[in-house]
């Protein structure tokens, strides 16, 4: 009886949510039409219409500055690199005091377009040949978030570091170093022994450097305020850089069995060895792609999850939605704890996998035999 | 009349999959932990893996169906 009351409880809240959700996409349907209807019409309002698309767009993406709290923000470096040679200027230049883009005059006529940086011409529309020929090495809010874990785990892993080297491996830890301990261990016990075998030693710097880069910039992503904020490890270009690194590694460390299994896998007709090579081959490139895709993906589906809980405060221009707002969006924050690790753990496991994949021994000799089930 | 994107049914069908997907890897770590308590640990871990592959199938679906809206 008790369970079934408890299931009646669950169904009520459950199809609530969906009404609440299935009215929230009316919203945002009228708000776009209205949109449109203001463009189509050519009328010009000073009230702006709340889209949301752009809202969480514009939140998940990169930025040449950096807002703090109220009208206070940090205009961050901009470093750009054209056949007129490097250029070097605050981001301030770019808007004006009611955060509209404006044009800059440098070397070219430099504006911005959906916060990335672009040439325009004389007359102020876009040049897409100059455009292309600029290199923009700005240090943008990601960058410098960036920046910022990697001094937060040079100081904490220098720290570490001493500490055993004056203390030695056989001493308990103390202070910081008791609390990094069971997190290196867990990344050496859980994720570099199992997948890579005896010779894990060789690979974990490299594991415990992406745990830990990854590890930090989930967690600063979630912090909604200034040393956080920045949407770094849902950045394509953040995971592909690390997926790069990944399949460097793991070629790079692939013994002759690896090699072997790709181009020529043994123990098979030699029709069917034809057939798998180029299957092989394409496997070798869509691991790293798929740990990029996934990191990312994952990542900015968190974010946009809880931005969109919180735009729905906007959609119903009502304070009084915040009370349904809020508590979904700290319960969301709460499951993005859980994924931010998650991430960060199968991120480092299955490059131990397919590091193990690349460096494990395969004892054929003497083996002519075909073994079909093989993995 | 409804409007939006089509794309949004695309990702509410690749939602559909992965719970199926994620489902049946929960049902069946479950089982194995019940017949077997002490291999709870590395059942655990399997199956993070496991529910990982699968969605990360779903959320590919979502960038495309992110993509498709522009």
């Amino acid at each position: 009886m008790m369970q079934q009351s408890y299931k009646l409880l669950l169904t009520a809240a459950f199809s609530l949510f969906l009404i609440l959700f299935s009215g929230v996409s009316f919203a945002n349907d009228t708000t776009l039409n209205k949109a449109e209807e203001h463009i189509v019409s050519g009328k010009s309002e000073n009230k702006e219409e709340f889209n949301v698309t752009e809202t969480i767009l514009e939140h998940i993406g990169d930025d040449h500055s950096w807002h703090l709290w109220g009208h206070t923000t940090i205009h961050l470096p901009v470093i750009i690199y054209s056949d007129k040679g490097l250029e070097f200027f605050s981001s301030k230049n770019l808007v004006d005091e009611h955060h509209q883009p404006v044009v800059y005059a440098g070397k070219y006529n430099y504006k911005l377009f959906e916060n990335k940086l672009k040439v325009v011409k004389v007359d102020g529309t876009l040049d897409e040949e100059l455009t292309k020929k600029t290199w923009d090495f700005s240090i943008t809010k990601n960058v410098a978030s960036l920046l910022i874990t990697v001094f937060i785990l040079l100081f904490v892993f220098l720290r570490v570091g001493a500490a055993y080297k004056k203390r030695g491996v056989t001493s308990a830890p103390k202070g910081l170093q008791s609390f990094m301990e069971p997190i290196i261990l867990f990344v050496r016990d859980e994720v570099a022994i199992p997948t890579i075998g005896h010779k894990y030693a060789k690979y974990m710097p490299f594991l415990l450097t992406i745990f830990f880069l990854i590890l930090l910039n989930n967690f600063l992503g979630l912090i909604p305020f200034f040393p956080g904020g920045a949407n770094v490890s849902g950045n394509i270009a953040f995971t592909m850089t690390l997926a790069v690194c990944v399949f460097i590694v793991v070629n790079l460390s692939g013994n002759k069995s690896y090699w072997q299994h790709i181009f020529w896998m043994p123990g098979m007709h030699w029709s069917m060895k034809l057939f798998l090579a180029p299957i092989e081959l394409i496997g070798v490139f869509v691991k790293p792609i798929s740990l990029m895709i996934r990191l990312f993906a994952n990542i900015t589906a968190g974010h946009v999850l809880v931005l969109s809980l919180i735009c729905l405060i906007f959609i119903f221009k009502t304070v009084y939605a915040s009370a349904i707002a809020v508590p979904f969006a700290v319960f969301i924050s709460l499951i993005e704890l859980l994924v931010a690790f998650l991430q960060a753990f199968i991120f480092t496991m299955l490059t131990g996998m397919y590091i193990g994949m690349a460096t494990e021994e395969h004892h054929h000799t003497g083996d002519h035999d075909p073994h079909y089930n093989e993995a | 009349m409804v409007f939006g994107s089509v794309a949004a049914i695309g990702a509410g069908l690749a939602a559909i999959g992965a719970g199926i997907g994620i489902g049946q890897i929960g049902k069946g770590a479950v089982e194995g932990i019940a017949r077997q308590p002490e291999a709870a640990n590395d059942i655990r871990a399997n199956m993070i893996v496991a529910a990982a592959f699968v969605e990360a199938v779903a959320l590919f679906a979502v960038v495309v169906a992110f993509l498709g809206t522009k």
